[in-house]
């Protein structure tokens, strides 16, 4: 890109880096910030070089946070009684946003993927053990994706919690809201049809 | 009617992976076109027509079209979702390592119908564990000379002669059995029990219930694994990743209440 100017060409190739963005976009966003002024572009210069200095993990349940311990598990009013175990930090968020679960979190940063070579002692599941040292802890709630790894994630979890004799639950498997059965899958209904329940 | 455009294959979903915001990239092997892939839009979002049906290993009825990279799959329908095996650690395993192998071993645009009806025999063979690992390694040895690699294990692959009962040898890089005449050290060859030779035999040529039917101790069934492996990872020149979770789980590894990996 010898005919734009360098500092525009290398923000445009940052730009292309990020997820969803082509180089058009990365064009737009460049001289969108261009456009503005100055105070916008340092604020948003500002924004992204606290995220990587600011942010760490929760050294309790793992989540992306800038407080040692996150909020969540802070927080005096939810039921530490309950752990949920996530894949990623991005999968607390809609748990949350439901406003039914009280509990706390508890996040592995990934599955068991034997062919991509993931294995269990890359995630995060020793941490979890030790946090059901005390016996505090009477529910394990495991949210893991409904797919081949997730699944296989949630049956080695279950392998390894049995013998600690917590309750250990799963999230359930159905039809999704405000959809049709007309057009709903197999797979999902046949899981929708095999935990139904008493109405 | 079918447009040129649109066209239809049965297959079981081996791989897939994340791409854009929601969509999947889907792996299958169909029984029509051989190994494919194709885009299945939208199948991470919960209220996806397309999710549960291209998610591996399950058997489902395609409707793709022709796009300018990849295919997309425009409809699908489950033939079969394998639920017996998704509840047994084991069993999903065994069934991560089998999709696995498959697609090591195969390309896109070859079909095979033989290899394509062993998978799905297979993936209906898998049941809950009584730790037996015939189902893997009759797959393994049928995968095999499904795709021209089959060990010759009647004849010393050196001298062609009829191997004798007793101590032979084993050379992935020479493709087959060695009688003890033609063994050297260059072949990077390992001693085969004649148990070994005989039960890899019968499973080179016998369907699979007869091949279930064969029961070994465990010091053979152990042997068989190691020679089959070393087989297969002397022609894909690198491991079989699922083949060290699988190794982990045989030896019961676990995560200890010790919070350590024992």
């Amino acid at each position: 890109m010898a005919f734009v100017a360098e500092p525009i060409a290398n923000l445009i190739g940052e730009f292309s880096k990020l997820p969803g963005i082509g180089p058009k976009s990365a064009q737009r966003l460049v001289y969108y910030l261009l456009r503005n002024s100055d105070e916008e572009a340092k604020a948003l210069a500002e924004a992204i070089s606290e995220l990587k200095g600011k942010i760490r993990l929760c050294s309790i349940c793992f989540n992306i946070t800038d407080c040692d311990p996150c909020p969540i598990c802070q927080d005096k009013q939810r039921d530490h009684s309950k752990i949920c175990v996530v894949e990623k930090p991005s999968d607390i968020l809609p748990l949350e946003r439901t406003g039914k679960y009280q509990g706390v979190y508890h996040v592995l940063h990934g599955t068991i993927n034997p062919s991509q070579g993931i294995a269990p002692e890359q995630l995060k599941i020793n941490e979890l053990l030790s946090r059901l040292q005390d016996g505090s802890v009477n529910e394990v709630i495991l949210a893991t994706n409904p797919n081949l790894e997730g699944e296989t994630t949630a049956l080695y979890l279950h392998r390894v919690l049995a013998p600690q004799g917590v309750r250990i639950s799963r999230l359930a498997r159905g039809l999704p809201f405000g959809g049709e059965l007309e057009y709903a899958d197999d797979v999902t209904l046949a899981q929708a049809l095999e935990s139904r329940q008493e109405f | 009617m079918t447009s040129p455009h649109t066209y239809q294959a049965q297959g079981i979903a081996i791989k897939q992976t994340k791409f854009g915001e929601a969509d999947k990239i889907v792996t299958v092997y169909t029984l029509e076109f051989g190994k494919l892939k194709a885009v299945a839009k939208g199948a991470c979002r919960p209220g996806s027509k397309l999710g549960g049906n291209v998610e591996p290993p399950n058997y489902s009825l395609l409707m793709l079209a022709k796009g300018r990279n990849l295919d997309i799959i425009t409809q699908s329908q489950t033939i079969d979702g394998f639920s017996g095996l998704k509840g047994d650690l084991w069993c999903i395993s065994c069934g991560l390592y089998i999709l696995e192998l498959i697609d090591v071993f195969t390309t896109e645009g070859s079909p095979n119908q033989p290899l394509f009806d062993l998978l799905l025999d297979t993936l209906k063979n898998l049941s809950p564990s009584n730790g037996d690992e015939t189902v893997l390694r009759y797959f393994e040895l049928q995968l095999l000379h499904h795709l021209g690699y089959r060990p010759q294990l009647h004849k010393c692959v050196v001298c062609s002669s009829s191997l004798k009962p007793g101590l032979n040898f084993f050379s992935p890089g020479q493709g087959g059995a060695l009688c003890p005449e033609c063994n050297h050290a260059e072949f990077a060859s390992r001693a085969i029990s004649i148990d070994a030779l005989k039960v890899l035999r019968l499973w080179q040529d016998c369907d699979y219930p007869t091949a279930s039917r064969v029961k070994m101790s465990s010091k053979l069934s152990s042997e068989l694994r190691q020679l089959v492996q070393e087989y297969i990872t002397y022609f894909l020149q690198r491991e079989v990743k699922s083949m060290a979770w699988l190794e982990q789980l045989r030896r019961g590894i676990t995560v200890d209440s010790n919070c350590g990996v024992n």
